[in-house]
């Protein structure tokens, strides 16, 4: 064992300790270190958060309307029950999409059914029905309504699914999708995008069957890709250049006719497979869809990802892919020539949820940077499979960190980026460390594809190197 | 002021027994408030003589809120000035009957409904199905419960529930049982089986009621029997419940709720159930034959 791995070892033995005995025996299964050649982290994964501590997580309500659901942007989703979790989520996650709000796109809109005393005693249904007879009239050009539950429609069993069928057939067929997201349900958010996903395939799929469209053998949908800070355009024009067409964002920028055309397409290109991974495999199995994982962050993950979907189409693909390649050569030189002395042998600690606890770790590393601790929020052991191939021996491995754990593997490791989110950007800063937030790229972006490579690197240059820290003395 | 709840088997008779009782506790001068805490909307009507009064929820969702409501919209004077709420809830198979309850008690605790009155009386559906139907037991609300039972099984079998229900809330709060009441029903030794019963719960019978026609008539009319024929013996059963129940006030226990088994061994014992070969558990008539 590597001085490295008995190290991190030790520092994990040292915060597991100030848990009481019952907490200590729950939590010292989901810490470890990773150790070259092993087939996952060794943690365990997507169990329930141990009540006390500060979980970074979310919940289902916000797996299905924050993520999979909310940025469909020609749609109207309503945050089913009382008013709360309607305001927190308003505005959604950067989902960046063209169009005109309030008139043909509704994603920074937010509408909520505001449930009153009464509408829990006496049911909420005839409220439901009431706010699609309001979305009809106010916003003629949406194409479709989601019912995304708050926890009270579980625990009083409206029926949503009913009102949404009769008001579906009252509107023409309108696409009309009752969620059974309640916030109860499940361990983290994770839950919700599954539900999610199985209401595309229930609801979408199953009922829709879309405009007849021209399909040419090059067709391909990126799943998982949520366009915050505009990820899934510089994502999409590379495959362009490539010679594929994209006829699908799921759902960043996203559509519902997007959606119910997906079948049609050769390749399901997955970037996000924590959230999308359910529907990818639907449609391999129903469809014969392939799909294949990548991953844009970084020009190497970026070569690799290119010709590895490339590797399902001609031999003019995989040429076009040498030369998208090639073309932005130029631009990836220039910007690591520029970032990689202000950064080199820097080190951070991530702490995000679906993808980019491993997906970011290989643009970490075209700029020199280490990467010496990761964790993610929600993900299961497949994501902790996937996370060994990009992490090094003896990086500390955190699942469902707690704000106390945090706190403390930051002080014991001393990075010189911590990158995770909101919630935990105030507290690094406080401590002196410079902060990335990997949930809304901090309102920059995009990250993703060459374009992103630049504005990421200059972004973490900006954190790292800004002279604020030197003026800052930690009292530890 | 005393807190007093009737809680027993749907159809058992908790309605009519409970009103019956107020309306004798009325006579001797106590001054009564009844809190219908049923969906159905029915535990008033013997003593308003009207089938179903405004409940405070149907008018909190005309009005907006219940905080919109006064107490006088809702509360209706009866028989010998029984003042009468019924809490209402939704039509069978929507929304929270559960929440409704809690919503109800709140808003007349809030707006003064239990003020100058002697006696404040519950009067719940059924079992205790969730926690609202549990919450007149819980804290500083009934002090004693009052459990209308008959000699039939599932009346019985309610009856253990609700103590448990009542022992759940017994230590955190001061809720007792205050004792069974049996409506007869004419089943096979049925005052000997629920004294049988009232002893293993830790509790006493405390009137049995016996069964008499004159109910039946005077519901017919919406009254209670001590408005319809208060000098009738059964007026004076009712008479003589109320003033067991005036005189039992803190005499209430902890129940010791029994098991499933225990529950049916009891009725063994009473000779109501035969005893039950082990081996024929679970076969069928026909299956059963052949053995």
């Amino acid at each position: 064992m590597s001085q490295n791995i008995e190290e991190a070892k030790k520092i994990i033995a040292e915060v597991l300790e100030v848990y009481p005995e019952k907490t200590r025996k729950k939590r010292e299964k989901h810490l470890n270190v990773f150790e070259e050649g092993k087939p996952d982290c060794g943690v365990k994964s997507n169990i329930k958060t141990v009540p006390g501590v500060m979980t970074i997580r979310g919940c289902a309500y916000a797996g299905s309307k924050g993520v999979v659901w909310g940025p469909i942007k020609d749609m109207i989703h309503i945050s089913h029950g009382p008013v709360g979790c309607g305001q927190y989520s308003w505005a959604a996650r950067r989902n960046y999409y063209i169009g005109t709000t309030g008139v043909d796109s509704f994603v920074t809109m937010q509408f909520t059914s505001d449930f009153q005393e009464k509408d829990i005693v006496f049911g909420g249904d005839k409220k439901l029905e009431k706010i699609m007879d309001e979305i009809q009239e106010l916003f003629p050009l949406n194409k479709g309504i989601t019912v995304q539950s708050e926890c009270p429609i579980g625990l009083i069993g409206d029926d949503i699914e009913a009102v949404s069928k009769k008001k579906s057939k009252e509107y023409d067929g309108k696409t009309i999708v009752p969620v059974r997201c309640e916030g109860f349900r499940g361990v983290s958010q994770s839950l919700g995008h599954h539900i999610a996903n199985d209401t595309i395939r229930d609801w979408v799929f199953d009922k829709k069957k879309g405009a007849e469209i021209e399909t040419t053998p090059y067709d391909v949908a990126i799943i998982g890709d949520y366009n915050i800070g505009g990820d899934a355009w510089s994502s999409r024009i590379l495959l362009e250049e490539m010679g594929l067409r994209v006829v699908a964002q799921w759902s960043g920028d996203g559509s519902i006719e997007e959606l119910i055309n997906t079948p049609k397409v050769k390749l399901n290109i997955l970037h996000c497979y924590r959230s999308m991974n359910y529907i990818s495999r639907h449609m391999e199995e129903k469809y014969g869809i392939p799909w294949v994982e990548y991953n844009f962050f970084g020009p190497t993950k970026i070569a690799e990802s290119l010709r590895k979907i490339a590797a399902f189409f001609d031999d003019k693909i995989r040429e076009n892919a040498e030369k998208v390649i090639a073309k932005y050569e130029a631009l990836t030189k220039a910007t690591v020539e520029k970032y990689r002395p202000r950064l080199e042998g820097k080190t951070v600690m991530l702490f995000v949820g679906g993808l980019r606890p491993r997906h970011v770790i290989g643009a970490y590393e075209d700029l020199g940077m280490n990467v010496i601790g990761t964790g993610y929020e929600f993900g299961h052991n497949d994501d902790y499979q996937r996370t060994t191939h990009y992490v090094k021996d003896g990086t500390i491995i955190y699942d469902d960190v707690t704000g106390y754990e945090f706190e403390k593997f930051v002080e014991a490791l001393k990075p010189d980026l911590v990158a995770s989110g909101i919630k935990e950007k105030y507290v690094f800063q406080k401590m002196g460390y410079p902060f990335r937030q990997m949930h809304s790229w901090d309102y920059s972006g995009p990250y993703h594809g060459y374009d992103g490579f630049s504005i990421f690197a200059r972004d973490m240059d900006m954190a790292i190197n800004n002279p604020v820290w030197q003026m800052a003395k930690a009292p530890f | 002021m005393r807190q007093i709840a009737f809680y027993g088997k749907g159809g058992i008779g908790k309605s009519t027994t409970s009103q019956n009782t107020l309306a004798a506790l009325a006579e001797m001068g106590k001054k009564i408030l009844i809190v219908g805490c049923d969906p159905k909307a029915d535990s008033t009507r013997l003593i308003l003589h009207a089938k179903a009064q405004s409940t405070v929820l149907s008018l909190a969702a005309e009005a907006g809120t219940v905080e919109d409501l006064e107490i006088e919209d809702v509360m209706k004077q009866g028989f010998s000035d029984i003042r009468c709420v019924e809490s209402g809830g939704p039509e069978p198979g929507v929304g929270c009957a559960g929440r409704g309850v809690i919503t109800s008690i709140n808003f007349l605790e809030e707006n003064g409904a239990y003020d100058g009155v002697d006696y404040v009386s519950y009067d719940v559906l059924g079992d205790v199905v969730c926690g609202g139907f549990a919450m007149p037991i819980r804290e500083n609300k009934a002090q004693e419960i009052y459990i209308v039972t008959s000699g039939e099984m599932m009346a019985m079998y309610a009856a253990n529930n609700i103590a448990k229900g009542i022992l759940k809330y017994a230590n955190s709060g001061g809720v007792r049982l205050g004792g069974l009441v049996c409506n007869e029903r004419q089943t096979d030794r049925e005052y000997d089986l629920i004294e049988a019963l009232a002893k293993r719960l830790n509790t006493q019978l405390i009137h049995f009621v016996p069964r008499n026609n004159i109910v039946q008539h005077a519901e017919l009319r919406r009254m209670t029997v001590m408005e319809f024929a208060p000098e009738s013996s059964q007026a004076e059963e009712y008479r003589q419940l109320a003033k067991k129940i005036d005189a039992n006030g803190g005499k209430g226990t902890i129940p010791t709720p029994i098991t499933m088994d225990e529950l049916e061994d009891l009725l063994m014992e009473f000779g109501v159930m035969k005893t039950v070969d082990e081996s024929i558990v679970g076969k069928k008539a026909d299956e059963v034959a052949v053995a």
